[in-house]
C-alpha cells in the first residue's frame, strides 16, 4: 500500500503525461471527500465547497511541478483547499444570504435567541477573511491550534493572535449593535 | 478581553455557528474531467513545468545576439552560469 501510494505521488509529480494523469485522477479519488470535507468547514455551504474541491484539485494538477512527495499529499492539499476557499472568502459578499433560521446545536443554549444568532452571525461574516477561517477552524469547529497553523501556512502563536482579535472584533460589533456577549 | 469574555464569545460563536454536516453528494470526478477537458492547454503541460515563453525566446535571442557581436564575451557568459 506504502509503496503503491509512493508510486502514484511520484507519477503525479513527474511521470510522463499519460501516467501523471492517471496518478492525478487516483489522487483525485483518493482525497476529494477529505478535500471537500475540509473546505465545507470553512465555506460551510455544500454547493460551494463542491466548487472549490474542483478548483482546489485544478490548481493542484496546474502546480504539480512544485509537489515534493517526500512531503506527503495531503497537507500540500489542504493548504492549496484553504488558499482556495479563502479566496473565495475575500471575493463574497460582506452579507450573504442567511438562513432564516440558523441551526442551533443540539445542547442549545436558551438564552440566545434566534435574533442573537442571526446577528452574531452577521458580525461573523463582517470579520476578515484572515481572521474569519482562524475562527472558524479554531472555535467552532474546535481543531487544535497546531492543525491550523499547518492549514493557515502561519506559526501556532500567529493563530492565536488571530483568533484572539477575532473574537475581540466580534465582542466590539456586537456591543455596538446592543448584544453583550 | 478578559478569558471570561473570550469564553462568552466562544460560546456564542459555536452557538451560532454549529459544525457542518459532511454531506458530498457523489463523485465529482466527472466534474473533474470535465474542467480539465475545457483546458485542453493544461493537460498537455509537460510534468516538468517547464514551459518556453516569449520572454525566454527573447533572452535567447540577445545572448546569441552579443555572442555573435563579441565573441570574446563568451567566457564572461560562461563564468557567469
Amino acid at each position: 500500500m506504502e509503496g503503491g501510494s509512493t508510486n502514484v505521488l511520484s507519477n503525479f509529480h513527474h511521470g510522463s503525461s499519460t501516467t501523471s494523469e492517471a496518478a492525478f485522477e487516483t489522487l483525485f479519488r483518493l482525497h476529494q471527500r477529505a478535500v471537500y470535507r475540509w473546505i465545507l468547514r470553512i465555506v460551510r455551504n455544500h454547493a460551494m465547497a463542491e466548487d472549490l474541491t474542483i478548483e482546489t484539485f485544478w490548481r493542484i494538477h496546474q502546480s504539480r511541478a512544485r509537489f515534493d512527495p517526500a512531503r506527503g499529499f495531503e497537507g500540500w492539499a489542504r493548504r492549496i483547499a484553504t488558499n482556495a476557499a479563502l479566496d473565495f472568502l475575500r471575493t463574497e459578499r460582506p452579507v450573504a444570504e442567511l438562513p432564516e433560521e440558523l441551526p442551533a446545536r443540539a445542547e442549545a443554549d436558551t438564552a440566545i435567541t434566534a435574533e442573537i444568532r442571526s446577528r452574531t452571525a452577521e458580525a461573523f461574516r463582517r470579520l476578515p477573511p484572515k481572521l474569519r477561517i482562524a475562527a472558524t477552524l479554531a472555535v467552532i469547529e474546535e481543531l487544535p491550534h497546531k492543525e491550523v497553523a499547518e492549514a493557515l501556512g502561519i506559526s501556532v502563536a500567529a493563530v492565536k493572535v488571530r483568533v484572539f482579535r477575532a473574537l475581540r472584533l466580534l465582542r466590539n460589533d456586537l456591543s455596538e449593535q446592543g448584544i453583550k456577549p | 478581553m478578559t478569558e471570561n469574555e473570550q469564553d462568552r464569545v466562544k460560546n456564542l460563536l459555536q452557538q451560532t455557528l454549529p459544525p457542518v454536516e459532511d454531506q458530498l453528494s457523489g463523485d465529482l470526478w466527472p466534474r473533474m474531467f470535465r474542467r480539465l477537458e475545457e483546458h485542453p492547454a493544461a493537460l498537455a503541460t509537460p510534468a516538468s513545468g517547464w514551459c518556453w515563453t516569449w520572454l525566454d525566446g527573447a533572452l535567447a535571442f540577445g545572448i546569441l545576439g552579443l555572442i555573435a557581436v563579441f565573441p570574446s564575451a563568451i567566457p564572461l557568459l560562461l563564468y557567469n552560469l
